[in-house]
């Protein structure tokens, strides 16, 4: 089963390699991982997507608590949620096969951001099925290359899944604020 | 008033209660070393950075406080690794301190220059880069921090030349604030079902304590003993968790796991209830996992949460402070006898006891186990004993009985050898009224023996007893088992050590046979300075019982009769 984590660390210098070595010597399967910032300064977002099959999330997630970085960690799988991938394919097309394309871009929802003589850049957000879909109707065009972002995701409802606030923060012997328990 | 990096690193260091650091000096740490001479603190210099990191991790396990040790950068600081990882899979509160090349070099390749943090990711705790003088402060004071609290660990702090010659304005007395939102050493969960744990407890009819380092670390043995002696439950041992329970009294079995007594073994394959406390199922103590305990349910008591079902599923998870829990727990909890329990046990023990020195051939010929003995009834048990790894170490875990805590220093989770000696300069620095014991093999002595030129130069009296017979004893014992005794690069020369302890001005003894052993462990008590004892053990001797690697708990090979 896929499991989703969210993850807040520290935006600080090298903790996307701290996160990454952890998960390599962990041997932790990893299916995807993506970082990016928040609305709040100092803070970053990960999203990363196990295979529970492989991988057990528990484990995951506690051991990303243990990195000094790592500010919460939600497991995103019991949560009803917003799951997003992006995908730039540069796809072949001339005279004769533009408008097809075209129409396929329209059924998928999809956006032309880029125009050339014999091929253009289409640009298309969704689930990761409905990109995967996509690709694999496109590839009969021919398919010049492609980028995908990788998940990210976000928990349904009005509460911050994970809840996270800097404020709350030091004193001499240790850090204030937890809202999140582990239980097992 | 102003202060230079250096400066201001001695006396951060002294705020954190740090009186003896273990170090070497380089281009990159000349600043530090210079400032330190104004500072009462004791620098020990020692001949390898490997017994700095060491010898740090020793005064750590001896003393509770955080031990420190300093190199320079590049192969200074690479030498630090195995330390530090020795440190981090054991749990110890270090600080390690390197100097780094100038920032502006950083990444250039520079004389001396290594990444360091990247190294040292995956076997420290947590690691920092300091460029900047004005974080030192704040560094040192979070790098104690982390190293000592939750599950302890090794913290690196790589200091860059220039942080160490600038000069701020600077106040001593200032307390620094933590910053770090992530790290909640104090997070408690609600969770801890301990109603479940008392009904699980007051329902076995076989129950198994597993005691580990945990209780060490928590300073949970009074606990451990209330609890045991209240539901009369037997103990089963780890290595490291050796000391946490006293060896003496009639609940203790005794350790458990690839080199446990056998008795140990087969009454944890039997158990209905293990009560893990602060030990991590290591392989070395759970031999193949699929048939571990088949019958028993498992309520484990660990801080660390990602050591809950990592590599055993268990029943019930206690998390949190292991004294803490404990003391949840055992109020609540009935007295309860397991009469019958204990005593199939004690029959079980009754027909291997000892098959070890029972079955000993008394030929006169001098055996390790005879050796551990001897030292044992000497020192009436209460030494300290820093082993090295290998048989040497099985043999003094096997044959020392402690029944105090914080006397077994011994490398358990990454088995480097090389370790005893440092550590046990380490160790003594702690507390130099001490007697301390150094239990090595010839193998394991040799890749750190400089080091007694550090005990020389300290002035500090170590008892050394190498476990001489030839070869690399452990890796010997492997391959007679399972390479049909073909000895690849097995069997080893070693230096005169008597010569050897003579050469560093130290006192050299020798052994060859049981008498001669009591008398040279008497003699080299009452000698002052540090005694090096060459014992002439018997060449192809093995450790038993085994579970060999792949096999299930209760397959051991026994000594043969």
């Amino acid at each position: 089963m896929q499991h989703t984590l969210v993850a807040l660390v520290e935006d600080k210098p090298g903790v996307l390699n701290r996160v990454a070595s952890l998960f390599r010597r962990r041997a932790f399967n990893i299916e995807s991982l993506t970082v990016g910032h928040t609305d709040c300064p100092g803070v970053s977002r990960m999203t990363i997507v196990v295979d529970s099959n492989q991988t057990s999330a528990e484990q995951v997630m506690a051991n990303l608590y243990k990195l000094v970085n790592t500010l919460q960690v939600s497991d995103l799988a019991t949560t009803p949620s917003v799951q997003r991938d992006l995908a730039l394919i540069k796809v072949r097309s001339e005279a004769a096969t533009r408008t097809e394309i075209m129409q396929l871009v329209d059924v998928y929802r999809a956006r032309i951001v880029d125009v050339a003589n014999d091929s253009m850049i289409v640009e298309i957000t969704g689930v990761e099925d409905k990109i995967d879909s996509f690709v694999d109707v496109l590839k009969p065009f021919g398919v010049v290359e492609m980028v995908r972002t990788g998940i990210v995701a976000m928990a349904r409802g009005s509460n911050a899944i994970p809840e996270f606030s800097m404020q709350a923060s030091s004193n001499g012997n240790g850090n204030g604020y937890h809202s999140q328990e582990i239980s097992f | 008033m102003k202060y230079t990096g250096a400066q201001i690193i001695w006396e951060s260091l002294l705020k954190e209660g740090v009186d003896v650091v273990f170090g070497f000096p380089g281009g990159n740490t000349l600043p530090m070393h210079d400032a330190v001479l104004n500072y009462p603190i004791k620098h020990v210099l020692v001949r390898h950075e490997q017994g700095a990191s060491h010898a740090a991790d020793g005064y750590a396990r001896a003393s509770g406080k955080v031990g420190v040790c300093l190199a320079t950068s590049g192969p200074g600081a690479t030498n630090l690794v195995t330390g530090i990882a020795t440190a981090m899979l054991d749990s110890v509160p270090m600080v390690a301190l390197t100097g780094q090349v100038y920032s502006h070099l950083i990444g250039s390749d520079a004389f001396q220059e290594v990444d360091v943090t990247g190294i040292t990711l995956p076997i420290t705790k947590h690691n920092y880069l300091v460029t900047d003088v004005n974080d030192i402060s704040r560094t040192i004071h979070e790098a104690f921090y982390i190293a000592r609290s939750g599950r302890p660990g090794p913290v690196l702090i790589d200091i860059t030349k220039d942080a160490q010659i600038a000069q701020i304005e600077w106040d001593p007395t200032h307390e620094e604030v933590i910053q770090l939102p992530g790290y909640r050493p104090d997070l408690r969960p609600s969770l801890n079902d301990f109603d479940k744990a008392v009904e699980m407890i007051s329902a076995a009819e076989r129950p198994v304590i597993l005691a580990g380092h945990g209780i060490l670390k928590s300073g949970a043995m009074g606990w451990v003993r209330e609890l045991a002696e209240k539901t009369d439950t037997p103990v089963a041992i780890t290595l490291l968790g050796i000391g946490s329970f006293p060896a003496s009294h009639p609940l203790h079995l005794g350790m458990m796991g690839m080199h446990g007594e056998a008795w140990v073994n087969h009454t944890i394959q039997n158990a209905d209830l293990l009560l893990a406390l602060g030990m991590r199922f290591d392989d070395r103590v759970t031999g193949t996992l699929s048939t571990y305990a088949p019958n028993a349910k498992k309520i484990h008591f660990e801080l660390d949460p990602s050591e809950i079902n990592k590599n055993v599923p268990v029943d019930l998870a206690l998390i949190g402070d292991l004294g803490e829990s404990l003391q949840q727990l055992v109020p609540n909890l009935p007295k309860i006898a397991h009469t019958q329990w204990n005593e199939e046990i004690g029959k079980l023990r009754k027909e291997s006891a000892l098959r070890d020195i029972l079955y000993t051939p008394d030929n006169g010929r001098l055996y390790a186990a005879h050796v551990i003995h001897d030292i044992l009834r000497a020192t009436e048990g209460k030494a300290i004993i820093v082993t090295d790894v290998g048989q040497n170490q099985m043999w003094a875990a096997q044959y020392y009985k402690h029944d105090f805590p914080y006397k077994m220093i011994t490398s358990g989770g990454l088995g480097t050898m090389g370790f005893g000696l440092p550590a046990a300069v380490g160790a003594k620095m702690a507390d130099l009224e001490q007697e301390v014991w150094v239990i090595a093999g010839d193998g394991g002595f040799q890749m750190t023996q400089a080091e007694l030129s550090t005990a020389a130069q300290e002035g500090i009296k170590l008892n050394i007893a190498i476990l001489n017979n030839g070869y690399l004893g452990m890796v010997r014992q492997w391959q007679e088992f399972f390479f049909d005794r073909r000895y690849s690069a097995t069997p080893i020369t070693s230096p005169d050590f008597v010569k050897l302890a003579e050469a560093h001005g130290l006192t050299g003894l020798r052994a060859a046979n049981r008498e001669e052993a009591v008398d040279v462990i008497d003699t080299a008590r009452n000698t002052p300075g540090t005694v090096v004892i060459d014992f002439r053990i018997e060449p192809e001797d093995c450790v038993y019982p085994m579970v060999p690697a792949g096999a299930a708990l209760h397959k051991m090979i026994r000594r043969p009769m």
